[in-house]
């Protein structure tokens, strides 16, 4: 495997991503600035899933009781962040239903 | 890595970027958040079929603990409050990113550390996690109001700030060097370093610019979540996490630039720190000042062609935006025109009246940028200023010294009669007079938001 290779693999899509939140982003009106900001905020919840992938790799082996408590503790974190991001985006976004708004 | 897994990582991904995409309008925004969440489960399952059930009960008590409080917590909190639940769970996705690489950090140090952009990338995780995590707890307390809005300085402030992030460095640099082998106290001294570093950042910036600093935070996450895909080596965290930095970022700059203060003098300047006088309300202020009637408002208002509500904190504060809707309802009725100026950085987040408004149902069409309500103002009868201060305060078009000089603002003042809602005459959250109140077209109606706005629609109705 080459480490390198692999490397820029990785930058190239960091990259890629960077354009693609500027792009997706900039096109948003002030009304939905707030519920906007939760929703990303939910979307970086996805460092829940990078917990579980951590957690997954360190319990094959022995594991001590302090490892056990952080592993909790950022599962625990991890999903406040992506349960709780996606819960208030949407009770947000309910104010914005059934409005005789110019498109709906 | 499976392909399944692959695979599913690549419809998540699309998934969350078409959601985000069709939050830019209204109509689909609810239809975006979905998407997202379905992205979400489909990466979430993915991932747990292939742990394997490896530390399953870890996993179950994360899920049951931080979901019930995450949700339960979401659903519970009042609209007016969704700014800081935004901040604090926006530090609680940080706090995870940190723990990771705790957790990362004694898999390596039990080992012969590994190759290094591990040790890169998991220190950096590590400093950025801290600073969010502790950044946003503050930005939670002083919204929650739990501690003082005002900025908190202190002599030398810079230098002790200017000391921790040379410890930062330096202990990041020897963990480099050792690639991620250091002592473990090292470590943790390096996390203590970061997370108070996190608290001195937010403890001097005032809550005027509460948004811009939770921006900036929900942008850090998304960083340190970027940089812990680099250590897990997850493009799936990678993709996520550059998108919300990129994004979020982008969302500071937007509201730096409305409040036309570069991003380093909002962060460096503490402003609103010289404090203004704070005579009580009706105790002697200063005499210039009129205090009118609900009744002699109500009259203003009803017979009124065009009629402009300017809303702000405190009617976030009053919970006054059902109230307010009634008295517009009440006006239209009459045949008034009424329209909404909402100013950028109204309340204490981008869109924060925009959400109260829509909640009690404004169609969208009375709602206006400040670029659009500008040039209604001279045409304009009646200004109603419902609980805003800062942002109408004419000061930062003319007075040189005033801290928010340059800010631009919504002309209040250029409308025939300005009505001002509010408390006390207290200066609004930045901390400075207004002299708006001392104009001669301008008249205060003192009380809560919403006592007052529902004083005025039983005046207007009994007309």
């Amino acid at each position: 495997m080459n480490d390198i290779t692999h490397l820029i693999q990785l930058l190239t899509v960091l990259l890629l991503a960077v354009f693609v939140g500027f792009e997706v982003i900039s096109k948003v009106p002030t009304t939905l600035h707030t519920p906007l900001m939760s929703a990303t905020n939910a979307i970086h919840g996805i460092v829940f899933i990078g917990a579980i992938l951590v957690v997954g790799t360190l319990f094959v082996g022995p594991t001590s009781p302090l490892l056990a408590i952080i592993s909790v503790a950022a599962l625990t974190l991890g999903a406040i962040n992506v349960f709780g991001g996606f819960a208030v985006t949407e009770r947000m976004l309910q104010m914005f239903k059934k409005k005789e708004g110019p498109r709906s | 890595m499976s392909v399944a897994l692959n695979l599913a990582n690549l419809v998540a991904v699309a998934l969350f970027i078409y959601g985000l995409h069709q939050l830019n309008s209204p109509p689909t925004a609810r239809a975006g958040n979905r998407l997202a969440m379905v992205g979400m489960a489909i990466a979430l399952v993915s991932t747990l079929l292939q742990t394997q059930g490896i530390g399953w009960w870890a996993i179950l008590v994360g899920v049951i603990l931080g979901g019930a409080i995450g949700i339960v917590a979401a659903l519970r909190v009042k609209m007016t409050a969704m700014p800081q639940m935004v901040a604090l769970y926006n530090g609680a996705g940080g706090g995870a990113a940190a723990l990771i690489s705790t957790l990362e950090f004694f898999v390596l140090a039990s080992g012969n550390g590994e190759n290094a952009v591990v040790s890169v990338s998991l220190v950096l995780s590590a400093i950025i996690g801290c600073l969010s995590f502790a950044g946003s707890i503050i930005a939670f307390l002083k919204l929650q109001e739990l501690m003082t809005g005002r900025p908190i300085t202190y002599p030398g402030q810079q230098v002790v700030n200017a000391v921790i992030l040379l410890a930062i460095l330096g202990l990041a640099g020897w963990f480099i060097a050792t690639l991620g082998t250091m002592p473990i106290l090292a470590f943790l001294g390096l996390l203590l370093c970061s997370l108070l570093l996190g608290i001195l950042f937010v403890l001097p910036i005032g809550g005027a610019d509460m948004p811009v600093v939770i921006s900036l935070l929900n942008s850090f996450t998304g960083l340190a979540v970027a940089v812990t895909g680099f250590e897990i080596n997850s493009p799936l965290l990678i993709i996520c996490g550059a998108l919300v930095g990129a994004s979020g970022t982008l969302l500071t700059v937007m509201m730096g630039k409305a409040m036309n203060r570069p991003l380093t003098n909002v962060l460096f300047g503490a402003f609103g720190s010289g404090g203004g006088s704070e005579p009580a309300a009706g105790s002697g202020g200063p005499q210039q000042i009129r205090s009118a009637s609900a009744d002699d408002v109500a009259i203003m208002l009803a017979y009124a062609a065009k009629v402009i509500f300017v809303p702000g904190y405190g009617m976030a504060v009053a919970q006054a935006q059902h109230s307010v809707k009634a008295l517009g309802d009440q006006l239209e009725k009459r045949g008034v025109k009424v329209l909404y100026a909402i100013h950028p950085v109204a309340g204490r987040m981008p869109g924060h009246m925009n959400v109260l408004l829509a909640e009690s149902n404004v169609p969208y069409e009375q709602l206006l940028d400040m670029e659009d309500a500008n040039p209604e103002f001279p045409t304009t009868d009646v200004a109603l200023v419902i609980g805003a201060n800062d942002v109408t305060n004419p000061a930062a078009r003319n007075v040189k010294s005033s801290p928010i000089y340059g800010m631009p603002i919504l002309d209040v003042d250029k409308a025939a009669n300005v009505i001002v809602l509010k408390r006390s005459m207290r200066s609004g959250f930045a901390g400075i007079d207004n002299p708006l109140y001392e104009m001669p077209n301008t008249s205060m109606l003192f009380g809560d938001a919403k006592a007052s706005v529902d004083a005025l629609t039983a005046a207007v109705k009994a007309l």
